[in-house]
């Protein structure tokens, strides 16, 4: 079966994705600064998979790997959650902040916004968009590939 | 029958629906635009950068004094992909009937 | 204090009741979805406009145009409830795609096999 769209619209989707992958990997670094944060991010960069699958209909065979970066993504928010805990506060706790460091500047009032500032919730925010990447890029992958719309290359 | 009752119940739930918004818009200070009861919401937009150095509130509520619920929200998305990996994985007679 | 300002609250009512339509005449199982989808962004709505406060700026302070700030707690719980819109709808889409593999139907009528 032959799913694939024109030339057109893949070479069209071939270039389109750069823009989209690193203007949702702003949205991620960016989230403690402006609007956006890992969920938000994690939904843009999986729009791109969603481009290719459309205009390619042929993906390889990246299960597995989508799997263990979901679980990768889970765990390590919920050990960046354990760290307020081990360093003797409770669960959530945003032991890094202001303590220097990456991350671990300060800020007071309104200001231009500083990329090192925040303690625990950039680290939090990359590792969401990490899992919110693989969680909506496998779901998409295979609704796509059971529904018939993806050939998939071994 | 069946649609009688779901007429009935969608008017129902329409009725109370709309009375809820006129008792809203009857409340003194209250309803949209206006909201009474922010005090929690005040000791976040005040606190938040003491506590945290973050610059974006909503992300402050999200990660660090509402993380459990974002965790559960984590998990959520984690359970909802193992349903579809089940749901959608390649059993015997789907085997046989298409290749 | 009139009608106008309560625009989004009519309009939180007005898909609610849109969905439950649809969820309720609609024999068709995407259509259902649809609905849910729909009930979905009736609530978000409904928590984004209960954040509001007239006049004030987003709770973000970089480069902020001035310190009056609207709720932020309402917007992080619309953030959750979009992720686990975006997880409930995949899980249902996937199951309307075993149906129709079971049953060659995708109304609602027709895949009760379990009840006889």
């Amino acid at each position: 079966m032959n799913v694939k769209m024109s030339v057109v619209v893949r070479t069209v989707a071939d270039i389109m994705v750069v823009p989209i992958v690193v203007f949702g990997i702003y949205l991620i670094l960016h989230g403690h600064l402006t609007p956006g944060g890992g969920f938000q991010g994690g939904a843009v960069v999986a729009s791109s998979t969603a481009l290719l699958i459309v205009a390619h209909g042929a993906m390889k065979d990246n299960k597995t790997d989508l799997s263990n970066m979901e679980s990768t993504g889970l765990t390590l928010f919920f050990l960046l959650a354990m760290v307020g805990l081990i360093m003797g506060f409770s669960l959530f706790y945003n032991s890094l902040a202001g303590t220097g460091g990456i991350f671990g500047g300060t800020v007071s009032g309104i200001n231009p916004g500083y990329i090192n500032t925040g303690g625990t919730i950039p680290l939090m925010n990359i590792v969401v968009g990490m899992e919110v990447i693989a969680a909506l890029s496998l779901i998409l992958w295979m609704m796509a590939k059971r529904s018939g719309s993806l050939e998939v290359e071994k | 029958m069946k649609k009688i009752i779901a007429v009935i119940a969608l008017i129902v739930i329409s009725a109370f629906l709309f009375g809820g918004v006129v008792e809203m818009r009857n409340q003194d200070g209250g309803g949209f635009g206006n909201p009474v009861e922010t005090e929690m919401d005040e000791y976040f937009l005040e606190n938040s950068q003491d506590h945290n150095q973050v610059n974006n509130v909503v992300t402050a509520v999200l990660f660090d004094y509402r993380g459990l619920d974002t965790l559960g929200e984590a998990t959520v998305l984690f359970s909802a992909v193992s349903g579809v990996l089940t749901v959608l994985r390649k059993t015997i007679s789907s085997k046989e009937g298409e290749e | 204090m009139n009608w106008f300002n309560f625009f989004p609250l009519i309009m939180v009512v007005t898909l609610v009741i849109m969905g439950l339509y649809v969820v309720l005449f609609k024999k068709n199982l995407i259509k259902m979805i649809m609905g849910i989808a729909i009930i979905q962004n009736g609530a978000n709505l409904f928590l984004v406009s209960l954040a509001y406060r007239e006049g004030y700026v987003a709770p973000i302070w970089t480069s902020a145009p001035a310190t009056d700030m609207v709720l932020p707690t309402p917007h992080a719980l619309t953030l959750t409830s979009i992720v686990i819109g975006v997880a409930t709808t995949a899980l249902m889409l996937s199951f309307v795609i075993m149906l129709k593999k079971h049953y060659g139907s995708i109304n609602s009528d027709d895949a009760r096999r379990c009840r006889e």
